[in-house]
């Protein structure tokens, strides 16, 4: 409903972030607004969220992270070292991807009109590798990576709302990407498409990469890494763990030939040690995103309709 | 496991050197079997049709003309599953009633709306009883305790639907030819595997009970077939962890206090004698049939070109229907079918791998 209001676009910018021309350098911009509730979960917050976001859509643009504008909006009443903590967290992702705040507002809403802490950010980043990792870009041919277990966050989120207490406890797995993205592009790695899958999960990322590449995309079931908890989490909850948001994993589509090289420097990161090979880029069907169930059955993956999902994000 | 009991459902299929058509009537069979992907597995002469198992699917429009009429009387509240919002009735869905200002209210068990109507006395809450044996004991119960706790602005209006004799329907049509039915595991865990004795001895075809996992199904489908090659037709239990022949005393006393027969109008199937449940004279006062008289009376309307009913009647599969993906859609239903998420239609629209010659 909103974009045919805002008139032409940038190009690419239905993608995580766009490309804008400028003279010598390939610059990426791209902007989230984050309202998770609750603030805290297990795991992590409001503010390592604000910055993960940012940075990971920036990093799936193939784009290092440079400088980040910072919207804070506030209800009245919310406690301060609460705030403090989270632009602590914030910080603390910045410092450790280089990158830097350029520029913030902060806005105080009266009690009421706004759900305690809501906080937006925009990233710029700038493109220095060959690989653009549009979604558009995946072809025939190419293998799926995916960077490790699926479900963590959403399902972290979720259990500390429901009040459920799972053995282990369920993580969310909200950390920045770019570092490892790095290590992948400045292998010289062929990388076609990028995408992290988050609000919609793993189904919604694969099929827009279908959808956009006009590719047939083929996953396995039993490929797919998920967390005992959180699987269980899941079907206790009538949740597929496959539509539910991850906030530090990325998919990665590049030729065959590739792959293994690909995994291997994925698995030797902190934040890719369960990467695994989940499946391929095919022809046909055109658009469309298959799983190959656990039971060596066939279905399509499709984004689950008008489903009311709370604020995960 | 699935792999081998999907091999033996093959070579029987083979010696028997017939196609094979056998009909589930549950809507958590009709997802499981599609989710799991245990439709793909079928031998290709073995075919799984889609019975009356929704109960959106099967609730008629005139049913959710009522609904709306209700909601949009000042001072009612309709509550309901959520699944009932978007079917479409003669004048829009639930949905679009409550944007326009009805009071609908979605909720999780119809415990929720009499704890609703005792909150707000000033307000008349009628929930929507839609659903089989499964739903129906918890909505009894809803009566009893509104009936013995005098909570007068509690009621419900009864779609409550019995499965045996429709499946007995779908037979006696003789439109519906089928080898045999895969029968519902929850709705037999209440009223117990004997309530289809008399489809077997009537129509000579097979009934096994099946869980909901795709190997439960899988064994289930094997039972089946094998009953067909050996010359039987009995009722079998492949959910003996759940079901028995007997029925569930305490939800059939229930369903038996609050409840009597009645006639039904299907979706598709018309009116089934003896397959729906009404409150008896007792609960009249929380029956919203009998609390408001002025309910729209049911109504011939202009054909949509739905095509639900032969889908019910397992006459034609979702994709032959002419609206199917391009008129009907889940974003925009026609059909019920379309609408439930356990409906034929939408589990065949979200999960059925489109036609792909398979790259070597």
């Amino acid at each position: 409903m909103i974009c045919p209001l805002l008139g032409p676009a940038a190009p690419d910018s239905l993608d995580d972030g766009a490309c804008v021309p400028a003279p010598g350098e390939h610059l990426v911009l791209t902007t989230d607004s984050y309202v998770v509730s609750p603030p805290f979960f297990p795991g992590g917050d409001i503010g390592r969220l604000a910055a993960c976001g940012t940075i990971n859509d920036l990093a799936m643009q193939a784009a290092e992270p440079t400088y980040l504008t910072l919207g804070v909006i506030l209800e009245e009443g919310f406690p301060l070292r609460d705030l403090a903590r989270a632009l602590q967290s914030l910080a603390g992702v910045l410092a450790e991807t280089g990158m830097r705040v350029a520029a913030g507002d902060t806005k105080v809403v009266e009690r009421g009109k706004g759900g305690g802490l809501f906080l937006n950010t925009t990233g710029l980043g700038v493109r220095r590798y060959a690989a653009d990792g549009r979604v558009s870009s995946a072809q025939p041919g190419d293998a799926v990576l995916l960077s490790g277990t699926i479900g963590d966050h959403g399902m972290a989120v979720m259990t500390r709302r429901e009040g459920l207490r799972m053995e282990p406890q369920i993580l969310s797995d909200v950390a920045p990407l770019w570092g490892m993205i790095r290590e992948l592009l400045e292998a010289r790695l062929p990388i076609h498409a990028l995408r992290d899958p988050t609000r919609g999960g793993l189904t919604s990322a694969l099929c827009e990469i279908a959808a956009a590449s006009k590719t047939g995309i083929r996953v396995r079931e039993r490929a797919i890494p998920v967390r005992p908890p959180v699987r269980a989490a899941c079907s206790l909850l009538g949740l597929d763990p496959l539509n539910v948001a991850n906030e530090g994993k990325a998919l990665i589509v590049l030729p065959a030939a590739a792959a293994e090289r690909a995994l291997a420097i994925l698995r030797a990161n902190p934040l890719g040690r369960e990467a695994a090979i989940i499946g391929s880029v095919e022809k046909c069907p055109a658009g469309t995103a298959l799983l190959e169930t656990a039971i060596g059955g066939e279905r399509q993956l499709t984004v689950p309709l008008g489903e009311e999902l709370p604020r995960i994000c | 496991m699935i792999e081998r009991r999907m091999a033996d459902l093959g070579a029987i299929q083979r010696k028997l050197a017939r196609r094979l058509r056998f009909m589930e009537v549950c809507g958590t069979h009709t997802m499981s079997a599609f989710r799991s992907g245990l439709r793909a597995l079928l031998p290709p002469e073995v075919e799984l049709l889609s019975g009356p198992g929704c109960p959106v699917c099967v609730t008629d429009d005139d049913y959710v003309d009522a609904a709306i009429a209700l909601a949009q009387q000042p001072g009612v509240r309709v509550a309901t599953f959520g699944d009932m919002l978007r079917v479409p009735g003669r004048e829009g869905s639930l949905e679009q009633a409550r944007a326009a200002g009805a009071d609908v209210r979605v909720v999780y068990s119809p415990l929720d709306a009499l704890e609703d109507a005792q909150r707000a006395p000033s307000r008349r809450v009628v929930f929507l009883g839609v659903g089989f044996e499964t739903t129906a004991p918890a909505v009894a119960w809803t009566l009893r305790a509104a009936e013995e706790d005098g909570v007068a602005n509690y009621s419900v209006l009864c779609a409550h639907k019995t499965m045996p004799r429709a499946m007995s329907a779908l037979l006696a049509g003789g439109e519906t030819r089928i080898d045999g039915f895969l029968c519902p595991g929850h709705v037999t865990a209440v009223i117990g595997a004997a309530a289809y004795d008399g489809i077997v001895r009537q129509h000579g075809i097979p009934c096994v009970v099946a869980g909901f996992e795709a190997a439960d199904m899988a064994e289930g489908l094997e039972m089946l077939a094998r009953q067909i090659l050996e010359g039987r037709a009995e009722v079998e239990i492949q959910y003996r962890r759940a079901v028995e022949r007997t029925p569930n005393a305490r939800a059939t006393a229930i369903l038996a206090e609050v409840f009597e027969e009645c006639d039904a109008v299907w979706r598709g199937l018309g009116v089934i004698p003896g397959s729906g449940l009404r409150p008896r004279a007792r609960f009249a006062a929380h029956d919203a049939a009998r609390v408001f008289p002025d309910l729209p009376r049911p109504t011939p309307r202009a054909p949509t070109g739905c095509r639900c009913g032969d889908i019910l009647r397992g006459v034609m599969t979702p994709p032959e229907c002419p609206l199917f993906g391009g008129r009907c859609t889940p974003e925009r239903p026609v059909g019920a079918c379309m609408v439930s998420s356990e409906g034929a239609c939408a589990a065949w629209h979200r999960y059925a791998p489109p036609p792909c010659r398979r790259t070597p």
